[in-house]
């Protein structure tokens, strides 16, 4: 599924002393089965956006089309369109409520009014991709799992809805390090299995560096940037302009570059600076 | 100013969910100390958090804190005044409606007297930078600055020592970094002994020295430099390390010349274009 985004903006409580412009005339396109990063500083308007994706906020002005359908037109059944495009928020976990893991599941797939031999399919499948599958845990209480599991288990509930664009806003925020990359493992095998698109938004450069194809970055309600991860992370003068910061071993790259060794700055993981460092020091010992 | 000695915690001891979450914990933590704790979660770090205050007790194994025991109930109202901790969710901790009255919570409680409430509240804003804001709600707060506001609320009680448990766990990057200005600046210019626990390694190498648990037991102890030069233990048990750290033992594993021990981007520029 596509999602095509032009001149949206929005205003908060228009005509109001409270009035607010959270989104500025923004525009982009992401295509069927790309892995899309989306960054910025809090208040740049990532929520915001996101809701829009789906429907839960209407644009003030402009126009959100997701496979070819327009959100805003009356005509679109807006139902419908939050089935295909599933949005996971920030702190999921907050959200379960249900008194088993199985039911917290099948919570969505039933209100889609599926026969319960989908909806057992479906649990099942949701559970498996984020690794809850032990049958052992179908029967206990989603409130006595761990956080990451809890974390998990809201992903599979949204999972089961079968979206065909998946968002995620801060997955991974308040997890330690294993539990962080076992998610984005996940994340990123759903992508590529399931030929889903994944918007995933973060704080992390490194994460986002290391998974996405091409990343949008958001700044004061107006797309900064857009473009490839390489291509966004070449311009460290402007995210640290607007307050965002590069990966580490890129920031490293610009430097050495800058203290004259001859190494390619759009780096993105330490596996390529190290591969980049060797070349540009070998290379020195046969001049 | 906090010794442990063989310090075990059992919860729910003889019930069937009965779980050894601390394995005999001998450490030490200096007066003026800024010691950094790792390790994943359930490793113990809470738990062993918890006992430098007194919310839990030694199963078996002693903690004192400044030569007194906390399994003592006499010494309990003088310890929770000497070591004050700091949570990660910042919207679970702030009490009132104004921020210099959520400040001033704690000193009330004290029985101190309201003069000098009032010049504790300004003194510990003014140490977190939040004077401003001593007459806003708190809830309109951003996460970094509520955050801050719940040291102040600390820091008002006049603490030895602050214990925060993953402080900036929930922060933004802007917001993380206020937090950690704030606390460098209380350690060094206060001097107050700070222990920290985090998952976020570009703070644990601000530290003095890092505690590694694992499983309910130290792993590891030393000075950043020392415990992140140990690449492989740290991944082996599912923690990160800065990404030029990994670096600089991948190019030594290649053959450069280069210490395993560099923790910054400036380090390995030196090194490799001196």
């Amino acid at each position: 599924m596509s999602i095509i985004v032009k001149d949206l903006t929005h205003i908060y409580m228009e005509g109001t002393p409270f009035q607010s412009t959270a989104l500025k005339n923004v525009s982009f396109e992401i295509k069927q089965g790309e892995f899309v990063g989306l960054i910025g500083h809090t208040g740049s308007g990532k929520s915001t956006l996101i809701q829009h994706l789906n429907g839960l906020l209407k644009p003030t002005k402009g126009q959100i089309i997701v496979n070819g359908l327009d959100l805003s037109a009356k005509s679109t059944d807006l139902k419908k369109i939050r089935q295909k495009v599933g949005l996971v928020f920030q702190y999921p976990e907050h959200q379960l409520f249900e008194e088993n893991v199985y039911r917290e599941v099948a919570f969505g797939p039933r209100n889609m009014g599926l026969d319960e031999k989908e909806v057992d399919r479906r649990v099942k499948k949701a559970l498996a991709m984020v690794k809850l599958n032990q049958k052992e845990l179908y029967d206990r209480s989603p409130f006595s799992l761990s956080g990451g599991q809890m974390r998990r288990l809201a992903i599979a509930g949204v999972l089961a809805m079968e979206p065909e664009i998946l968002i995620l806003d801060e997955p991974t925020a308040g997890l330690d390090p294993r539990a962080r990359d076992e998610i984005l493992q996940e994340i990123k095998d759903l992508h590529d299995k399931l030929n889903i698109t994944v918007i995933l938004v973060s704080h992390s450069m490194e994460d986002i560096a290391r998974l996405v194809d091409k990343l949008i970055v958001m700044h004061r309600g107006q797309v900064a940037l857009q473009g490839t991860a390489r291509e966004v992370f070449s311009q460290p003068e402007i995210l640290k302009k607007i307050g965002l910061d590069v990966p580490q071993v890129t920031e490293l790259m610009h430097k050495l570059k800058e203290r004259g060794l001859k190494v390619r700055t759009d780096v993105l993981t330490v596996e390529e600076s190290k591969q980049e460092i060797l070349k540009a020091l070998r290379g020195n010992d046969h001049d | 100013m906090i010794v442990t000695e063989k310090l075990c915690h059992h919860y729910n001891r003889g019930t069937d969910n009965e779980v050894l979450a601390l394995k005999g914990i001998n450490i030490s933590i200096k007066k003026g100390e800024f010691v950094a704790i790792l390790g994943h979660n359930g490793s113990g770090k809470s738990t062993l958090a918890k006992h430098f205050n007194c919310l839990l007790l030694p199963s078996s194994g002693v903690v004192y804190v400044k030569n007194m025991n906390t399994a003592d109930e006499d010494n309990l109202w003088n310890l929770r005044q000497t070591v004050g901790m700091v949570f990660q969710n910042p919207d679970n901790q702030l009490v009132a409606t104004i921020v210099e009255e959520d400040v001033a919570f704690g000193p009330e409680n004290l029985g101190i007297e309201p003069k000098k409430i009032r010049q504790r509240v300004d003194e510990a804003l003014k140490a977190v930078g939040m004077e401003e804001f001593s007459k806003h709600a708190p809830h309109l707060l951003s996460g970094g600055q509520k955050q801050r506001v719940a040291i102040a609320g600390v820091l008002a009680m006049e603490p030895e020592c602050i214990v925060l448990d993953e402080p900036t766990a929930m922060l933004d990057p802007a917001g993380r970094k206020e937090v950690m200005r704030t606390i460098k600046k209380l350690n060094r210019e206060k001097g107050i002994t700070v222990v920290h626990i985090t998952h976020f390694m570009d703070e644990a190498v601000e530290a003095d020295r890092i505690i590694v648990m694992e499983a309910g037991k130290v792993v590891m102890e030393g000075t950043p430099a020392e415990v992140f030069s140990q690449v492989e233990k740290l991944k082996a048990i599912g923690l990160d390390v800065p990404q030029v750290t990994e670096l600089a033992y991948l190019l030594r594993k290649e053959g450069v010349d280069i210490e395993p021990n560099i923790l910054t981007i400036e380090e390995m520029v030196m090194k490799l274009c001196p």
